[in-house]
Order: C-alpha cells, then structure tokens, then sequence
C-alpha cells in the first residue's frame, strides 16, 4: 500500500511540476470568471483548492449554503475548514447523520433560489440519497414543465480507491448517477481542476454530482490561483497528444494511465490522454476526434468494468468511429467483485495493466 | 367517517380505571423494594398476560357502556390505556362541567378519539428529561432502594475481566495501527459497560446485528483475541477473508452477523430476523444496535417501525455516546434523547446509565424477557461516552474539549466504577487485577505477532462469494488477472498466496 501511495504522490509531483497537462489555464480552454494573466498562484492540495472554491462560492453569492455531516468542524476531509467560523452557522453547519435528508433538504433549499452545496462524506453513504437525487433533484424540472428547478443544488462526495478503504470507503459510484437524464456528474483529476470545476458546478443552473478523488486531497500538489475561476463543464481535455492510442479517464485514475503513458512511450507507442472531467453530459466530439486520429481506444476507471461509463463511451465511439477503428475498445477498470481490503492492488486498475492493454491494442 | 356522541360519565370513568388499575399495580410492584427484580418482574409477566387476555373483552363492555361504534380495524385492545386517560383527561381543567354533559369522539382506526373544542399541542418537549435507570453510583454503591438483578459472583468476575480484556485489546490494536501494522482502528473505550454487560444479559441464541463497537459481544460468546487479531490484519484465518477493513466482524457460530460500515442499515434487517424467530418459534430476539448518530437516518425509522407493526422481537439498543464523529448529539435531534422516540412508534422504551455495568445488566435481561414473552419490539437508549477517537482516522480533541474527554475517562469510567462494587463484594483483589492485566496483553502482544507474521488469504478469494459459485466474467477476470500477475510480479503483495 505504502509503495502504491508513493507512486501516485511521485506522479502528482511530476505532472504538478510538468506544467503542461493540469492547467486548463494555460491551454486558453479556461472560460475564468475573471481571466487574469497573472493572478496569484500557490501550489496547494486538493482538499486545499476544494476549500478555496467553496469561501469564493460562499463569499460571491450570499444565498450559497454548505452543508453535511461533520461540516461544522471542517469535516472529515477538512474540505470545508474555517467556513463555519467565516461565514456563521446558519449558511455552514452539520446536519443530522441522514443522507438522504441532506439532500432532500437540499434540493428544497435550491428550489428556492439558493446555492445548496452538500457534502455526502463518502460516496460509498450517497445510496440512502439515491431516490432525492434520482427521482426528486433530477427530475425536479422537467416533471413540473419547468415551472420548478433544483439547479442551484451541488452534491461532493469524496469517491474512490484509498489504499485501505475496504468495501466502504472506496468505491466509485459514478455510473449509476450517469443513467440518470436531469444531473450532472464531474470529476477533478487535480487541485487546480477542482477548484476550477467545482465553481462551475455549483454556479451551473442544473444539479451538479461532484465526485472528489479522496487519494488526492493531500497527494495531489500543483499551483492553484488564487482568484475566482471557473473550468467549463461538458469539455473534455486532452492532456496528452499521441498518435498510437486514445486512452480516456477521469478523476484519480488519469494519473496511473499518464505512468502507463510514459512507459509506454519508451516502447515507442504514442499514447493521446483525455480527461473527461464531466461524465454526462459528456464531451464526444474531443474523444471522437482523437480516436479519428489514433485509431484505437482504452477506457480506464476504479468502479467494476461491468456496467462501468467505459461501456458507455466505448459503445458511442464505436458507433461513431467503426471504420476508423483498428482494435477493439479496450476496458481497463475494476473486477466485478465488491472492492475488496487485502486484494485492493489485484483489484485496481494499475499502471501496467494499462500499459498491457495499451500494447496488445496497439499490436492488435 | 361516522362521528358518535357519547355520554362522558365519572361513573364510567371510574369503572375504566378499576378495569386498568391492575396495570398500574404492576408500576407500583415493580418498584416495590422487597421484591428482587426477577419476582417483580414475574409478578409483572403474570399480570400482564392477564391484562393483556382481558382487554378486547374489556373494551366490548367499555363500548357497550359507552354505546358507541367503531371500526373492526379499531379493535385495538391494548388502547384500554388510552380510554381511560381520555376519559379524564380533562377532569382537572373542567372540574365544574357537568360529568354528564355529552363529548364528540370520533371512532378512528386504532380506537377512539374523543373531539376537543380547544387548539392543543402536544408539548415538543416534557418539563423533566426521562430519567435514566442506575444502580451503582460513581463510587461504585449500589444507589439506596435500586432494583437490580442479582449476580454472581461468576457472572460479576466474567463481566469485569471481559471488560478489561477489552479495554487492553483496544490499547494495544489502537497502537498497533499508529506503527502501521494494521490500516484502520475503531475502540471500545468509555462503552466497555454497553458492550460486555448487555452481552452478558443476553442469551446465546440471540442474533446480533451489531454497529461497529460492539466487539464485546462476541468477546463474551467467546470470540478469541486471536480471531480478533486476524480479522483486523486481514489474514487467511479471518473468516471475513480479508475483505473488509479491521473490527468488521463476523461470526456465524457467535449469531453476530457480520458488520457492515454504513450506519443503521441493520435496524429493518433486525426486523426481518426477528420475525423470522417469531414464525419459527424460536426462543431468542434479534439485538440490533445504533449510535446516536444513527437514530437519524431512514433506516433508523423504518427498522423501528417494521418492528413494531409485525409486532418482531427485536431489541433496538442505541448507544448514546454524545458524539458522531464530530456531530454532538445537539446537532443530531431536538428531542430528549432517542429513549422518547419509541413512543411514537408505539414501542416500550427505557433510558439507562451505559456506563452502570449492573443497570445494564438488569435492563437488558428485563428488556429481553419482554421482548421474547410479547414477541414485541423493546427500544433501549444507553447514556455512555466515546471516550477514543471516533476511529484512527479522528482527532476528536479538535471538535470536543479535553476535560469533557477527561471527565468521561475517569470520573465516569465503566470499568472503575464496576471494580469497585466487585471488589468490596470480595471477589476480586489488587493482585488478580495485576495478574489479569499482565496476562491479557501478552496474549494480545501474542495475537498480533502471529497475526503480522501470517499469510493472507488466497487470491482465489477474491473472486469467491460474489455469488454462491463463480459467474463467467469472474472467471475470465481471473484467468486475465493471473496473466498480469505472472508477468508484473513485483506489482502484487507477496504475502498474498497466489
């Protein structure tokens, strides 16, 4: 577990200090709020850029609120530390240990008007709130002809593979939420993307499922700046160029297929990395477009490869790009198998997993 | 819905309370200091189930009486109560109304409701907070007048040295984690009372559905501490096979269903079981827990709802500690506590002092007898103190002040207090302690070197279990995966035996 922690904090150094994929800033695809050159930079973790992104949400909008179990103190991630004491308890406080009247009440609050940034502490504790986000925030205004709207709802859930997480502190729900017409889900591979995509999230007019890579809120290092910034959602970024191979993620996992990148290119194959960032509604033409160039595809995520959003995106560019394609899509993702404590690193997605795969469809 | 007029009498009022009064005898006997809470507790049984044959023909009278209709579905004889608190309900705010004049009730599924002309709100809350059942003070006297059940000196000696076990093994695996042994920790400490004295109380044969601090229960029904150790290292004799993070237990043999991280999911599945024991007779009860935190979440309100309305043995334990995480109870629920919220479900409830290894002995064993002989669901709310972190991955001393911590750990110390009462009894002494201390972490220390040095499970179990046999694309994900082991060996554990 500890070599594996060491890994990814060593990838995050050198994609952090590379300079050339994390920052959508300089690659002119930032939509910032207020684009300047120069602003103040820091190099922050993750939970640090979170933390930022929620005092400008709470500082530019008096009707934003945040809320979850644990908030008050700064949470169990320390997302949300000095808030409560910033801006009062009655727009940053714990609630009751019930998930889904976090977002019950959530949804009631952002119907309202308001900017309702719940914190589920666990994505692996989001089921209880599965019928509030599936049948009530995602269909809140196409059922009332949208005459009603829960736009202004945000819901983070830390997700994803720890090194010790067992069953329940591990797992990567995304799929389900991505069945699901009427919300959102985005995922940040890096400090500077969350902060980033989380203002855009909870400034989006449409409820907003935000999935926090848990690995990285203290790995993941890069320079943040520190003004009000936004990433546009539904934009997938290449932050990769190859020839070889398209290989397509999001969140936590970009950084183990950007290892099998590296390797891979001392094999000689060129491999093109594209980070979604927003699984639905998800940015086709960027992935299409590079699959036209390359030919081939590999999907990568934590959750079970059954049913996993890799099917999803597999079977799109399948449809699309069927005459252009020189191998099967190939799927490198978690088993079919609850995830699991002593076998975690069997179960993961690893580097040369990837890089295996990355070579029979390259030599297919 | 037919609204009925009726004749309010003092006369009928009078008759009800004779009819109900046995009931209220019970009260009075169950506190009678004579009795040892066993016979009171029989004397209660017998008159209950007398009380309890009477009332549908109690009620007939009653409503011939009163001369009016009601509902089939109405049929509820144990509203017998409630009649009768209706009935003079207003006797003290009315004294100078004519006892004949003529009320509206409204005959409503459940039993009758009687109209009232006045707006009045049930209060949120009652002037006195519900007191707490305690026999021991803190000095470890048996308070004047308490009821408790009477132990042994075998029960008495068991429960302590339980206790203590419990207390060392939660030491030592704490700091087993801190030097990285084991990846995850979860104590007992400040609720070893909770956990050893209501496994004690219990039998065998109940069905645990425990939270996740509860490992003295299966330490009690003899759980050894090396199984212990290889749950928590996650060895191949770990009957979790290593699947789950530590102090998720399970035990077939023990009725101690495995635990399960998400919070008061068990509660609707403890009604399930327990009605299972119902329908096949069975002379157990289902035991689920719940924190604090717990008695928030949906779960919480349907498990006990369940419960009571397929009337299922289940006795719901919450151990209220003060603290979800960094959640004090102020921001979990407005009421008083969770002992009041077994009322609205029409559930008995009793509130006691977690910390009293006796009261909770006594409660527990009385809870139980009722739950079993009424096939009814009972709620107990235990008074306790989380005296560690929540788990190794808290700090509480930046949410929760040292000296309430210190407080808690000292003054109000479970284990101290019980001491004290077993050892003026003369059955244990300074030097048994000693020994016992030295004894149990050693064979703790013993645990964990055996368990650090043993294999993990087989790769093979990884795939085991998803389903009773091995569908087709585990199949081919473990052929695939041992493809990838042969060639990136050095990528995989090696004390995983492939």
């Amino acid at each position: 577990m500890a070599s594996s922690l060491r890994r990814v904090g060593r990838l995050g150094a050198s994609i952090n200090g590379g300079g050339r994929c994390l920052s959508g800033l300089s690659t002119g695809n930032e939509v910032l709020k207020s684009p300047q050159e120069s602003g103040i930079s820091k190099p922050i973790n993750l939970f640090s850029a979170i933390n930022q992104a929620l005092h400008i949400a709470l500082e530019t909008d008096p009707r934003a609120y945040v809320f979850g179990e644990d908030v008050g103190f700064g949470g169990v991630f320390r997302c949300t530390t000095g808030l409560a004491d910033r801006f009062g308890k009655r727009r940053v406080f714990n609630t009751p240990l019930c998930e889904q009247g976090i977002v019950g009440f959530a949804i009631g609050l952002a119907a309202m008007g308001n900017r309702a940034i719940a914190e589920i502490q666990f994505a692996d504790y989001i089921f209880p709130a599965f019928d509030q986000i599936v049948n009530e925030a995602a269909k809140f205004r196409y059922r009332s002809g949208n005459q009603f709207n829960c736009g202004g709802l945000t819901i983070r859930a830390p997700y994803g593979a720890v090194g010790h997480g067992g069953h329940y502190h591990s797992q990567s729900p995304e799929a389900f939420f991505c069945h699901v017409p009427g919300i959102k889900v985005v995922i940040p591979r890096s400090p500077q993307q969350a902060k980033g995509l989380l203002l855009s999230s909870i400034r989006d007019p449409n409820p907003v499922v935000f999935f926090e890579p848990k690995w990285l809120y203290r790995l993941a290092v890069e320079e943040v700046p520190e003004k009000d910034y936004m990433l546009p959602l539904s934009e997938a970024e290449v932050i990769r160029e190859g020839s070889d191979i398209t290989l397509v993620g999001w969140g936590a996992q970009l950084s183990v297929m950007e290892q099998a990148c590296v390797e891979a290119e001392k094999d000689g194959i060129s491999c093109e990395l594209i980070d979604l960032k927003t699984l639905i509604p998800w940015d086709k033409e960027t992935v299409e477009a590079s699959v036209n160039k390359t030919g081939r595809l590999l999907v990568s995520h934590e959750a079970p490869v059954t049913g996993g959003f890799g099917a999803e995106i597999a079977a799109s560019i399948v449809e699309r790009c069927f005459l252009r394609l020189e191998a099967p899509v190939s799927r490198v993702c978690g088993l079919d198998t609850p995830f699991p404590l002593v076998f975690e690193p069997f179960y993961l997605p690893t580097k040369n997993k990837i890089l295996d795969a990355i070579k029979s469809t390259v030599n297919y | 819905m037919a609204i009925y007029r009726l004749a309010r009498s003092r006369t009928i009022t009078r008759f009800l309370k004779t009819k109900i009064c046995p009931f209220e005898n019970i009260h009075e006997r169950f506190i009678t200091p004579n009795h040892s809470l066993f016979d009171a507790y029989s004397s209660y049984k017998t008159l209950a189930a007398d009380f309890t044959r009477k009332p549908h023909e109690l009620w007939d009278k009653t409503a011939n009486i009163l001369a009016f209709r009601r509902f089939e579905s109405a049929r509820a004889g144990e509203q017998a109560e409630a009649v009768a608190y209706t009935d003079d309900d207003d006797d003290d705010e009315n004294q100078e109304q004519d006892p004949h004049d003529v009320v509206q009730a409204i005959d409503f599924p459940g039993g009758r409701v009687t109209f009232t002309p006045q707006i009045k709100f049930i209060s949120e809350s009652t002037d006195k907070r519900v007191p707490c059942y305690r026999v021991l003070d803190d000095d470890g006297y048996p308070i004047p007048g308490s009821r408790f059940e009477q132990v042994d000196k075998e029960t008495a000696v068991k429960m302590y040295k339980s206790m203590v076990t419990l207390q060392i093994m939660d030491h030592i695996f704490y700091e087993a984690q801190r030097q990285g042994r084991i990846s995850f920790y979860m104590t007992s400490m400040g609720e070893e009372a909770v956990n050893i004295a209501t496994a004690a109380a219990l039998s065998p044969d109940d069905i645990i559905l425990p939270q996740y601090r509860e490992p003295g229960i299966l330490l009690w029904r003899g759980f050894t501490i090396e199984e212990f150790a290889n749950q928590c290292f996650g060895t191949k004799n770990d009957s979790g096979k290593g699947r789950q993070m530590p102090v998720h237990y399970g035990s077939k043999k023990h009725n101690f269903v495995t635990v399960s991280s998400p919070i008061a999911t068990q509660l609707p599945q403890a009604a399930g079981i327990a009605y299972s024991l119902k329908m096949d007779n069975k002379e157990a009860c289902a035991v689920a827990f719940t924190g604090d935190g717990g008695t928030s979440e949906g779960d919480f309100h349907a498990g006990l709802n369940f419960a009571a309305v397929m009337e299922a043995p289940v006795l719901f334990i919450c151990r209220n500690n003060g603290w979800a995480i960094s959640t004090p109870i102020s921001d979990q629920f407005r009421s008083d506590g969770v002992v009041v919220k077994g009322q609205a479900y029409g559930i008995r409830s009793v509130r006691i002092d977690g910390n009293d290894t006796l009261a909770v002995y006594s409660a527990i064993r009385a809870a139980r007898e009722m739950v079993i002989r009424e096939q009814k669901p009972i709620l107990v709310e235990a008074l306790t103190y989380r005296v560690g972190h929540h788990s190794t991955s808290d700090d509480s001393t930046k949410y929760r002040p040292l000296d309430e911590i210190e407080h808690w750990k000292t003054a109000r110390n479970p284990l101290a207090r019980f001491r004290k009462w077993v050892q003026r009894h003369g059955w244990w002494t300074d030097e048994e302690e000693a020994e016992l201390r030295g004894s149990i972490r050693k064979q703790v220390m013993n645990a964990i070197q055996v368990a650090d040095k043993t294999e993990k499970p087989s790769l093979k179990e990884l795939f085991t279990d998803v389903y009773d046999r091995l569908p087709s694309n585990l199949q081919e994900q473990e052929k695939s995966l041992s493809e990838t082991i042969k060639k990136h060996e050095q990528d995989f554990p090696a004390d995983v035996p492939l």
